[in-house]
């Protein structure tokens, strides 16, 4: 059954019955089927100080302040060594680097868009329509209400406030749930039928019932499992109370899910292994791993891609930040990813390799990988590629 | 009427009897003062002419007529008079008595301190204060539009000033434009809400608010920023794909070259340039620097503009704005917000024949959509997005009543994703239903109307103070019985009639669709 027939069903089943049943548990996806969340960080990350190319002197006299140590093991605060050229944030030591011994974090760098505007909005915009940049034909359409609509079976999800981009211009419903606050219902089930009852024969009928349903399941459900795994905290307080929320939700009832993370906007004092970025990158690590700790065995069946509108500029700035930037690192997750390692093309890096003397080329657009790693993972067809991503050349960088 | 009604709503915690009691003498007494309800024609016209109701704009429309009403409305005669203690609220903050030149000559005071600084705690401190300014400064600039919104006499106004606000949008983050949102509102926006489009977009040309948010201060002969020509052409007049080349931006890009926020000291520069200085134009905060100008000749539109300085941009502005394609976009987004997310093409184009044959003269124009019959036609089928739905919830809750804290209104706004100068992109929020119907949206919708109906809210709750309880709002007042009652949808009217108390009851009414339509 899927969402839309599932909606129906329910409407049905309410206006029969006098009380309307919130049984979000119906329509719960069978065990073993792939699950994918992506992870979009708004503002454009510094991946140069997420994955330090510690073998590049260039990178250090680029970045007088803002560089990460090379890898020494009497100093806590150097990068840790992935291979012989790159080097992970020490941040991540406790969330991310335990994934990556496992083999369960790839990175691809020199990752991003052919768009060259270094436009938050503009690139933003590019990457949730996943249309090709500069011949966007419809502005209101996103690849991930596209992806779903090529699999019915699949339930997805946004955990924003309002629906992203990437999930409009569907044929689909899909729901949107903000988890980083209080989750708590502010209606019982009562109040909750004769509000859905209001808009029943309204073209609203379904967002109004389902977004009523949606509250009630988290607050029953995902209430209660969090108040036990957080000791009564009921609050997402940090992006890892968050992440597992959407973990439970994951789990139980949706297989595609987005989820987008901000502030990563650094044009001034940036810091490298202390200040606001290595605080955003250990929140954003600490989360990720606690998504792959609350899937329990799903986690095999899940990939998590984190994707950024752009990179920032390779050497620091004046005011000790760096700014908009073109290629970028994406980060690839599962339990059986194929990680431990860089993937994808890369160069070296030195003031020759720079794009425009400035940043990061990219070497793998967001849209070939994507197409070959959602491909891969769901088995779709070239022509159900097209329509996700038209005009891509879906490559398969063998990531899961 | 409202006084007996509140006495026994006082006395006794309405249950479905008490609701049912006033339900039977609610029409009746009004009927004593007033000749009958407004019909449903007069009543659907007028919820889209404002912000919906409150009974001052219903006792307006009732003494005046449609025609009256919409006279006085379009001439600007009602004024932006406000309840005193709203108006005192505003006139607290900062940001409105503190001339902005001044807001912005400390700002640059404060960011020298802070540069002198050496690095550690202290300069950390110096800088976070000097955030959270300026992001009291924007939320002082948010509430005082919601302010207007709610209490403005003159509610097509008020609209109109939140349409152009969106319109020509600002991102309140970016740069000095937390500094300077306020003024954009009050001195760029309102005064030019109802008057002629080209001086409204003048208006928006020239002040800092847009010129720093679309980078035309840095837009200079020789580091040219197109930014603010494109945006210009494609957002603000013209509409993208309406003919316009590449080419045509690059021009404009060229003729608003020197075109910028004005330096807040003075330019010793000029005066041993005294040709270069007879050029120079200052209004406010707005300077055009012949220096920074590209002088070449242009060719915009078909039509060549000589290299002259800032009549450059006063020529362009009056190009674009007249051309055929302007009239069309403009029509078709104002049908788009008042009449139909997919407006009928015979409005539009009845629309833009009135925009050219006035010159862009925007009460008329509007004349002839509420004038419409395509918006009789369209009465109960526009979706409210979330600053109407806010707006209009608080006008039908407290009706005239002044709230003494605008900023549950704020976070409101925000947890709908809507605030104002919050668009991060130029485009303005959506205008259709589909931009705020997700599932999501409308649990969170009925959340707010809760809080609004339930008074679980700080809006009577000085700021700092701990919050009132058990201070909810009277819905069942003779404006419900007048206006909202008659025309009640059964599924509406069933939902009501099953509410166990007066604050449920007012959750179900703000979250009907009887309400959330319009």
């Amino acid at each position: 059954m899927n969402r839309r027939d599932f909606l129906r069903a329910a409407t049905a089943a309410a206006m029969a019955a006098p009380a309307f049943s919130f049984s979000g548990r119906l329509f719960a996806a069978p065990a073993s089927a792939p699950r994918f969340l992506l992870v979009f960080l708004r503002g454009g990350y510094d991946c140069n100080n997420l994955l330090v190319p510690y073998a590049s002197d260039f990178y250090y006299e680029s970045r007088p302040t803002l560089a990460i140590a090379r890898p020494d093991a009497g100093n806590v605060n150097s990068a840790i060594a992935l291979d012989s050229q790159w080097g992970l944030n020490p941040v991540l030591r406790d969330s991310i680097y335990p994934l990556w011994q496992k083999g369960q974090v790839a990175f691809v760098p020199f990752a991003g868009t052919d768009d060259l505007s270094r436009s938050h909005f503009e690139t933003q915009d590019n990457i949730e329509s996943g249309e090709p940049s500069g011949q966007r034909s419809d502005f209101r359409s996103g690849f991930m209400a596209r992806l779903s609509g090529q699999m019915s079976s699949v339930p997805s999800i946004a955990f924003t406030d309002a629906l992203p981009l990437t999930f409009q211009g569907g044929t689909r419903d899909i729901p949107n749930i903000s988890l980083r606050g209080n989750t708590k219902s502010v209606f019982d089930t009562r109040q909750a039928d004769i509000l859905a009852g209001m808009y029943r024969n309204t073209s609203l009928a379904s967002a109004a019932s389902d977004g009523l349903e949606l509250r009630q399941t988290v607050s029953k459900e995902l209430q209660a499992e969090m108040m036990k795994a957080n000791r009564g905290a009921p609050n997402a307080k940090n992006f890892a109370a968050e992440t597992q929320r959407i973990a439970t939700m994951m789990r139980d009832q949706y297989r595609l899910g987005f989820v987008d993370v901000g502030g990563w906007d650094t044009h001034v004092n940036q810091g490298n292994v202390t200040g606001g970025l290595a605080n955003n990158l250990a929140n954003l690590g600490k989360g990720l791993a606690a998504y792959a700790d609350a899937l329990g065995d799903e986690w095999n069946n899940t990939v998590v891609v984190v994707v950024s509108e752009f990179g920032r500029t390779f050497r620091e700035n004046g005011n000790k930040g760096t700014d908009h930037g073109h290629g970028t690192v994406y980060w690839v997750l599962g339990g059986k990813v194929n990680g431990g390692r860089i993937a994808g093309e890369q160069v070296a890096i030195n003031a020759q390799s720079l794009l425009q003397n400035r940043d990061y080329p990219v070497l793998t657009n967001y849209r070939d990988m994507l197409g070959g790693l959602l491909g891969r993972t769901w088995g779709l067809s070239g022509s159900q590629l097209q329509a996700v991503f038209p005009g891509a050349r879906p490559r398969d960088l063998q990531l899961a | 009427m409202r006084v007996v009604l509140k006495s026994i709503f006082g006395s006794l915690l309405p249950s479905l009897a008490t609701v049912a009691l006033v339900f039977a003498i609610g029409p009746g007494a009004a009927m004593a003062r007033a000749p009958s309800p407004l019909s449903q024609d007069d009543v659907a016209w007028l919820r889209r002419d404002g912000f919906d109701l409150d009974s001052a704009t219903v006792a307006r429309y009732r003494d005046l007529g449609r025609s009256r009403f919409l006279d006085r409305q379009l001439d600007d005669r009602d004024g932006d008079a406000m309840p005193p203690q709203i108006t005192s609220l505003i006139d607290s903050y900062e940001v409105v008595n503190t001339p902005t030149e001044q807001l912005l000559a400390n700002l640059r005071d404060e960011q020298e301190k802070i540069k002198a600084m050496p690095d550690g705690d202290d300069k950390t401190a110096a800088k976070k204060a000097q955030q959270e300014h300026a992001n009291l400064l924007l939320q002082q600039a948010q509430q005082i539009e919601l302010l207007h919104a709610i209490y403005g006499p003159n509610q097509l106004k008020e609209q109109m000033v939140w349409f152009w606000l969106n319109h020509f949008s600002v991102y309140g983050a970016k740069g000095r434009v937390r500094w300077v949102a306020a003024d954009y509102a009050q001195n760029a926006i309102r005064p030019h809400a109802l008057g002629k489009f080209r001086d409204l977009v003048m208006a928006t040309l020239q002040s800092p608010a847009m010129m720093e948010f679309l980078d035309n201060a840095q837009n200079a002969k020789g580091h040219v920023n197109e930014n603010y020509a494109r945006e210009l052409m494609e957002l603000h007049t013209l509409g993208v794909n309406s003919g316009y080349t590449q080419q045509d931006v690059q021009q404009l890009a060229l003729i608003l070259t020197g075109s910028g926020v004005a330096p807040l000291r003075e330019r010793p520069m000029l005066d041993r340039h005294p040709r270069v200085a007879a050029q120079f134009v200052r209004n406010g905060l707005f300077e055009f620097n012949p220096m920074r100008h590209d002088y070449s000749d242009k060719v915009l539109l078909g039509q060549k503009i000589k290299g002259s300085g800032f009549h450059e941009v006063e020529q362009a502005v009056d190009l674009i704005t007249r051309q055929p394609a302007c009239a069309q976009f403009i029509s078709r987004k104002l049908a788009a917000y008042f009449v139909a997310d997919d407006p009928p093409p015979a409005l539009v184009a009845k629309m833009a024949r009135t925009f050219q044959r006035t010159d862009g003269d925007i009460a008329d124009v509007l004349r002839t959509m509420l004038e419409s019959k395509e918006l009789s036609a369209s009465y109960g089928k526009k979706f409210k997005d979330p600053m109407q739905f806010v707006v209009s919830s608080v006008r039908v809750a407290y009706d005239g009543k002044p709230i003494v804290n605008a900023r549950p209104l704020i976070n409101w706004l925000n947890q709908l994703g809507e605030p104002v100068f919050g668009r991060l992109t130029p485009d303005g929020w959506p205008l259709d239903a589909s931009g705020w119907s997700s599932s999501g949206q409308m649990a969170k919708r009925f959340e707010i109307a809760g809080a609004i109906g339930t008074g679980n809210n700080r809006l009577l709750t000085p700021e700092g103070l701990p919050r009132n309880g058990g201070d909810f709002p009277m819905l069942t007042t003779r404006l419900y019985y007048d206006t909202f009652d008659p025309y009640l949808s059964t599924a509406t009217r069933d939902a009501l009639a099953k509410a166990t108390s007066q604050q449920e009851w007012n959750t179900f009414l703000l979250s009907s669709p009887d309400f959330n339509y319009r």
